[in-house]
C-alpha cells in the first residue's frame, strides 16, 4: 500500500533465488535483536540444565564441563522472522543430541530457557538427530554477548527467535508450552520454507 | 493513527551530515512540542523500512520539518539526507507523543538538555517558546562534538535573549576564542548554566540514551524531582 | 557493550494502532513488583521481533507487541493495572 520511494533499496541485497526462504532477503552483517538487556553472564556461575517432564534435573553441566564436551562446527543458513537471512554463518558447539544422550524421556516437547525470561518451545524432535546444537563460538570467536554469548541454542532449520540466546537449559514437556513470542503472536513452530511466521499461517 | 502522505518542500542542509526536511503534509493535524513522527519508506519490491524523527518545526509552523542526521551506516538517514529531493514524498504517522511535550499552558522555568540529535525535539519547543513571546524562562544546554556539528547555530544565536538562555558545550574540539562551554555537561555545567532545583523546573533531557541517563542522573542528583525530569532516549547513537 | 534501551517514546507509534488513547503518558503498575510509572518512561526494546516495555524497577516484561501483517497482538500480563487518563466527567 502507499507510496513507494524512489531510490530507496535499504539493507538487503537480492533474494538469491531458490537459496533463502520466501519473503526473506540476505544481509551482510548480523543484525543484534534483542527483548531485554544483554546479560553479563559469569562463566563461574553458569550452568546448562535439563529438567525432565516431572521437574527433576536429570543433567547438568557447569562451563568447563560443557567444553570438555564433543565439540561440532556447524554450518547453516539462518533466518529471522523479521526477513533477513545469513548463508553459511559457521559455528561451533555441542549437539543436543549430545545433551540428551543419557536423558530418558516420553516427553514431546521441549522449552528452552534463558538467563531472564526468554522461553522457546520447540517439538522434542526438532531438537535432535544433528538438528540443534548449544553454540558458543561464532565465526571462529568466542560467541559476542550481543549474540547470545556465552552460549546460544543454535536451531537454525527453524525461525532463529527460536535459537534462544544465553540458553541455560531445557525442559522436557509433555505439553507444549507456547513461549516468549509464541504466545503473543508468532507462529508455535516457525519453519521458514512455509513461512510460518504469525498465528495462523 | 493512519498514515499520510507529506511531499518534500524543502531541503536545509544544517550541518555537513545533517538535512532538516520541511514537508507540506496537507492534513496535519497539528502538534505538540516534543512529538515525534514514524516515517516509513519503502522500496519497489515492497520493503519496508521505518524511523522515528522529533518534529522540529514549532506547533502551528506551517510546514512539519524534520531533522535527520545521516549515519553512515543507517538504512534511512542515507536516504533522507542524500537522496530525497523537493518534491519527493515521504510517508509519515503522527504526531506521537504526550509524555515528552511542553505546552504554552506551563509557566514553570524550563530546562532543555540535548545531546547530538536530540536537541531536535527541544528546538520545537524553544521556537515555539518564542512564537509566543513566552513568560516562562527557557535554558537550553545543548552538547555536540565539535562547532560544525552545531545544528540551528544561527538560528540559536538568534534566539538567545531575555528569557532563553543557550549554552552550548563543546566535548570532542572548540575552536579559538569559544566563548562556550568546553568538555562533557556535568553537574557543575547543569548547576550553573541551569536552574536550581529551589526553582522547580520542568526538566527536559533527550539525545543518545547514555547521555540521557548520565544527564537525568545527574539532575536528580543536584535535587531535581524525578517526575519533574522528562526524558526521551534516541538509542545507543542517536538514531539511524 | 550493553545494549541501551530506548524508552517508551519510541513505542507509542505502535501502540497508537491500538490504543485511541495517548499511552506515553498512561501509569502501568508492574504485576511483579508494583512498581509504578509512565509508560513514556519504561525501558523499551524496539530491535526484537517485537516490542518489549520492560519495568525500570524490576526488569520484568511488562508490555510484548507484536506486528503481524494485519493484526497486532499485545500481552499484558506483565501489567496489573494500567492507568489512563480521560476527560473530567
Amino acid at each position: 500500500m502507499g507510496i513507494v520511494n524512489r531510490g530507496f533499496q535499504g539493507r538487503q541485497q537480492q533474494p538469491g533465488a531458490g537459496l533463502i526462504p520466501p519473503g526473506q532477503y540476505l544481509v551482510d552483517d548480523f543484525p543484534v535483536l534483542t527483548a531485554g538487556p544483554t546479560p553479563s553472564l559469569d562463566l563461574d556461575d553458569w550452568d546448562f540444565t535439563v529438567i525432565d517432564e516431572s521437574g527433576a534435573q536429570v543433567a547438568r553441566w557447569t562451563w568447563p564441563e560443557l567444553r570438555a564436551l564433543p565439540v561440532e562446527e556447524i554450518t547453516a543458513d539462518i533466518h529471522c522472522v523479521t526477513k533477513w537471512s545469513k548463508l553459511g554463518t559457521r559455528w561451533t558447539g555441542v549437539a543436543v543430541d549430545t545433551l540428551l544422550a543419557e536423558v530418558e524421556t516420553d516427553a514431546e516437547y521441549v522449552v528452552a530457557f534463558s538467563e531472564g525470561d526468554y522461553t522457546t518451545n520447540l517439538p522434542l524432535s526438532d531438537v535432535v538427530d544433528g538438528q540443534a546444537w548449544v553454540a558458543f563460538g561464532y565465526d571462529g570467536a568466542d560467541l559476542d554477548a550481543e549474540h547470545g554469548g556465552p552460549a546460544r541454542l543454535l536451531v537454525p532449520h527453524l525461525y532463529f527467535w527460536k535459537s534462544a540466546k544465553w540458553v541455560r537449559g531445557l525442559r522436557l514437556a509433555d505439553d507444549d508450552e507456547p513461549g516468549f513470542w509464541e504466545s503473543v503472536g508468532y507462529h508455535n513452530y516457525g519453519d521458514p520454507w512455509r513461512e510460518q511466521r504469525y498465528w495462523g499461517d | 493513527m493512519r498514515w499520510r502522505v507529506g511531499t518534500v518542500a524543502e531541503t536545509v542542509p544544517e550541518t555537513p551530515v545533517a538535512v532538516s526536511l520541511r514537508l507540506d503534509v496537507p492534513d496535519w493535524p497539528g502538534h505538540r512540542a516534543g512529538q515525534h513522527v514514524d516515517v516509513r519508506l519503502t522500496a519497489e519490491d515492497g520493503y519496508s523500512a521505518q524511523r522515528s524523527y522529533s518534529v522540529a518545526s514549532r506547533p502551528g509552523a506551517e510546514r512539519v520539518e524534520l531533522t535527520v542526521l545521516r549515519i553512515d551506516d543507517g538504512e534511512v538517514s542515507p536516504y533522507l539526507t542524500t537522496v530525497v529531493e523537493a518534491g519527493d514524498q515521504l510517508e509519515l504517522r503522527g504526531p506521537i507523543g504526550g509524555y515528552f511535550v511542553w505546552e504554552a499552558a506551563d509557566a514553570r522555568p524550563v530546562l532543555l538538555v540535548g545531546g547530538g540529535s536530540g536537541v531536535v525535539p527541544l528546538m520545537a519547543m524553544l521556537r515555539h517558546h518564542a512564537a509566543l513571546d513566552h513568560r516562562a524562562s527557557v535554558r537550553l544546554i545543548y552538547s555536540v562534538r565539535t562547532r560544525r556539528d552545531i545544528l540551528y547555530r544561527d538560528e540559536l544565536a538568534q534566539l538567545a535573549g531575555e528569557r532563553r538562555s543557550v549554552t552550548i558545550a563543546l566535548t570532542r574540539e572548540a575552536p579559538d576564542g569559544w566563548s562556550g562551554h568546553v568538555g562533557r555537561v556535568d553537574r557543575d555545567l547543569l548547576s550553573n548554566r541551569g536552574w536550581p532545583p529551589q526553582e522547580k523546573p520542568r526538566c527536559y533531557v533527550c539525545g543518545p540514551t547514555p547521555f540521557v541517563e548520565a544527564i537525568a542522573d545527574a539532575l536528580v542528583a543536584l535535587g531535581h524531582e524525578p517526575a519533574d525530569v522528562k526524558t526521551e532516549r534516541f538509542g545507543p547513537t542517536g538514531g539511524a | 557493550m550493553q545494549y541501551a534501551p530506548l524508552d517508551g517514546n519510541a513505542a507509542a507509534g505502535i501502540l497508537s494502532e491500538v490504543f485511541v488513547a495517548e499511552m506515553t503518558v498512561a501509569t502501568t503498575t508492574c504485576a511483579t513488583c508494583g512498581a509504578m510509572a509512565k509508560v513514556g518512561q519504561l525501558p523499551a526494546y524496539l530491535s526484537a521481533p517485537g516490542t518489549v516495555l520492560r519495568c525500570a524497577a524490576c526488569g520484568a516484561a511488562q508490555v510484548r507487541v507484536v506486528r503481524g501483517r494485519d493484526r497486532v497482538w499485545i500481552d499484558l500480563r506483565g501489567v496489573q493495572v494500567l492507568q489512563v487518563g480521560v476527560e473530567s466527567a
